[in-house]
C-alpha cells in the first residue's frame, strides 16, 4: 500500500522529468532457514533503462528478481512498482501490477503440458479475451519470430534444447508487452550468435517501447551491451553500482577480481 | 571396495551409548515436533482453503480447465471404478448367498444385495479407487509444476493459482464423486445379480423389483451424495499437498504418497460423522 507520504511525493514531482521509478527495492533484507541470502539492498530502475545484476552463483539474485515480482516477499524492507508497494497485496490485486511485468525464469519453468505454441499464447488466452484466435494465433507466432524461433512451435517443451526454452521463455514474458522485464540470465546456455540476437531485441524493446529492465547475467559482454548500469552484488550486498566504466575504474578488490576472472 | 579400507563405515556407527542417554530428550522432541507439524499442518490447510474458495468464487471462471478437470476426474476414473465396482458386486453377492441361506432367509438376497451395495460399498470404495488413482495423479501433477517452478510462472503471468489449478480440480472432484458413485452401483448390482443368476434363476427385473421394493429415495440418495465431500476431502488434500511441495523430485513422489494416504485416511474418517449424520437427519 502506498502510503500517504508515497502518494504526496509522487504527485509533487513533475510527470515529464521524474515519474515514479519503474522499479524501487528499498533496503529489502532476506532470509532463509537463518541463513541471509539479501543485506539490506536498495537499488532502482527508470523507465527505458536496463539494470544488469551481477555476482557470484549463490548470492541471491535469483531471490532478488522473485522479489520484485511477488513470488516471494522481503523479511523487511519495501519493492515498489510503478510507486505502489507490493507488500501485503492480495494475489488478485498484485495479479494486476504483474500484468505489466514480464518474467524469465532461470529454468525458463514452461508449461510442460503445453506445446511451445501454446506457452507463449498462454497468458493472452487469459488476459487478452478481446483478442480473436487468429489474432492471437498471429501474435503467438511474432513472438516467437522475435526471439528466433519459427519452427518447432509445435514441440513439446521437454522436445526442445534449454537454449531454445529459455527462448520460448522469453517469448512468453513478451506477450503482454510489459512495461517491466525481469530476466534471470536471458542468455545463459546460448551460442554466441542467438546471445548477440536475444541481446539486441532487449535493446529494441528499450528503444522502442521505453520498458524498464533488469537482468541477471554472468555475461559481462551482454551486460555491458544491454545495460546503462550495471550492480555487482555479493555476500547479500550491492558491491558497486554503476557504469561499466565505473566498475572499471573501481579500487575494491572484489569488483577488480570479479571484472579480471570474466 | 574392500581393498580401499572401511574408513567411511565408522562414520555410519556412532557409539552406541551416545545415543541411548539422547533417547528421552529426542523422544520428546519428536513428539513436540510432530505436534507442532500436525498444527502447522492443519493452519496451513486451512488458509490453503481459504484462498481457493474465494479465488473460486470470484471471476473469471476457468471453464476450459474445469472441463478438462471433469474429464479427468470423470472419464477417466470410469473403467477402473467399474472394475472395481463389478469386483465388489461379485463377492457381495457370494457373501450374502452364504450367509442368508444358513438363516434361512434367501428371499432377501436382492433387498441385502441393493442396500449393502448402495448404501455401504459403492461410496467407499469410489472413495478409495478415486482417492488412489486422482489423489496420486493431482498431488504428483502439481508437485511437479511447483518444484519447476511452473506454478510460480502462472503466478507471475498474472494468474492467480488457486483459481486456475485447485479450485477446478476441486471442484471436479465434488461433482464427478457421486456420478462415478453411481457407476459402481450400478456395475456392482449387475455382476451381483449374474453371480446370483448362475446359480438359481433370478430375472433382473424380478431381482430389481424385490430389491429396490419399499426403499425411498431417501434411504439412497444421501448414501450417494455424500460422496461429494469425498471429492472435496480428495481435490483438496491433493491439491494442498501438490502446491505446497518443496524439495525436488523426492518431493514430487512424497507429495504423491502422502496425498493418497491422506485422502483415504480421511475420507474413511469422515465416513464415521457422515453416516451418523445420514442417520439423523434422513432417518
Ligand atoms: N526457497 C528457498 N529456500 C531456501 N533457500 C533458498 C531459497 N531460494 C533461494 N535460497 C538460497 O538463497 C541463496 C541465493 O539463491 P539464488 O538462487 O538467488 O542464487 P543466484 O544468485 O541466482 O545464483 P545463480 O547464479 O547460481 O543462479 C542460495 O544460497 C539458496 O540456497
Ligand atoms: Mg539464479
Amino acid at each position: 500500500m502506498a502510503t500517504a507520504y508515497d502518494i504526496a511525493v509522487k504527485q509533487a514531482e513533475p510527470e515529464q522529468d521524474s515519474p515514479a521509478p519503474f522499479v524501487v527495492v528499498e533496503k529489502v533484507y532476506k532470509s532463509f532457514d537463518g541463513h541471509r541470502v539479501l543485506n539490506g539492498i536498495s537499488l532502482r530502475v527508470d523507465q527505458g533503462e536496463t539494470l544488469a545484476v551481477l555476482g557470484r552463483s549463490g548470492t541471491g539474485k535469483s531471490v532478488l528478481l522473485r522479489l520484485i515480482i511477488g513470488l516471494d516477499t522481503p523479511d523487511s524492507g519495501a519493492i515498489r512498482i510503478h510507486g505502489q508497494a507490493i507488500a501485503g497485496l492480495a494475489l488478485d490485486r498484485m495479479g494486476e501490477i504483474r500484468k505489466k511485468m514480464g518474467f524469465v525464469f532461470q529454468q525458463a519453468a514452461l508449461y510442460d503440458s503445453l506445446s511451445v505454441q501454446e506457452n507463449v499464447a498462454f497468458p493472452l488466452e487469459h488476459h487478452r479475451r478481446d483478442m480473436s484466435k487468429s489474432e492471437r494465433t498471429d501474435r503467438v507466432r511474432q513472438l516467437l519470430a522475435e526471439v528466433g524461433l519459427d519452427g518447432d512451435i509445435d514441440k513439446m517443451p521437454s522436445d526442445i534444447s534449454g537454449g531454445m526454452q529459455k527462448r520460448v521463455g522469453l517469448a512468453r514474458a513478451l506477450a503482454l508487452e510489459p512495461e517491466i522485464l525481469l530476466l534471470d540470465e536471458p542468455t545463459a546456455g546460448l551460442d554466441p550468435i542467438s546471445s548477440a540476437e536475444i541481446d539486441e531485441l532487449i535493446l529494441k524493446l528499450q528503444r522502442e517501447r521505453r520498458m524498464a529492465s533488469v537482468v541477471v547475467t554472468h555475461d559481462l559482454h551482454s551486460a555491458r551491451t544491454i545495460a546503462g548500469r550495471l550492480a555487482l552484488l555479493n555476500e547479500g550486498d550491492v558491491v558497486i553500482e554503476g557504469t561499466f566504466e565505473d566498475l572499471q575504474q573501481s579500487e575494491i578488490g572484489f569488483v577488480k577480481e570479479f571484472l579480471k576472472q570474466s | 571396495m574392500s581393498d580401499r579400507g572401511f574408513t567411511p563405515v565408522a562414520g555410519l556407527n556412532p557409539p552406541l551409548p551416545v545415543r541411548r542417554i539422547e533417547l528421552p530428550s529426542s523422544v520428546a522432541g519428536y513428539a513436540a515436533n510432530l505436534f507442532n507439524g500436525f498444527f502447522e499442518w492443519f493452519g496451513s490447510l486451512g488458509i490453503f482453503s481459504w484462498r481457493v474458495l474465494r479465488a473460486a468464487v470470484t471471476p473469471p471462471y476457468e471453464w476450459r480447465e474445469l472441463i478438462r478437470q471433469l474429464d479427468e476426474v470423470g472419464s477417466k476414473s470410469l473403467p477402473l471404478v467399474a472394475m472395481a465396482g463389478a469386483a465388489i458386486g461379485v463377492i457381495l453377492s457370494l457373501e450374502a448367498r452364504y450367509t442368508l441361506s444358513r438363516f434361512g432367509a434367501k428371499s432377501m438376497f436382492p433387498a441385502t444385495l441393493v442396500y449393502s451395495v448402495i448404501q455401504v460399498m459403492g461410496p467407499v470404495i469410489t472413495g478409495l479407487v478415486v482417492s488412489g488413482r486422482v489423489g496420486a495423479g493431482m498431488g504428483a501433477e502439481l508437485a511437479s509444476m511447483k518444484v519447476t517452478e511452473q506454478i510460480d510462472a502462472i503466478e507471475a503471468s498474472a494468474i492467480n493459482p488457486y483459481r486456475l489449478l485447485a479450485a477446478t480440480r476441486i471442484l471436479a472432484c465434488i461433482l464427478m464423486l457421486p456420478l462415478l458413485t453411481i457407476a459402481t452401483d450400478a456395475c456392482a448390482l449387475l455382476t451381483g445379480w449374474f453371480a446370483q443368476a448362475m446359480v438359481e434363476p433370478l430375472s433382473f427385473h424380478q431381482f430389481i423389483a424385490n430389491g429396490f421394493n419399499g426403499a425411498t429415495f431417501s434411504a439412497f440418495l444421501p448414501q450417494t451424495f455424500k460422496t461429494a465431500v469425498y471429492g472435496l476431502i480428495i481435490g483438496l488434500i491433493a491439491c494442498f499437498q501438490g502446491m505446497r511441495t518443496r524439495g525436488g523430485a523426492a518431493g514430487v513422489g512424497r507429495a504423491a504418497t502422502n496425498s493418497v494416504v491422506l485422502a483415504s485416511l480421511f475420507l474413511i474418517l469422515a465416513d464415521v460423522v457422515l453416516v451418523k449424520f445420514i442417520l439423523v437427519f434422513f432417518p
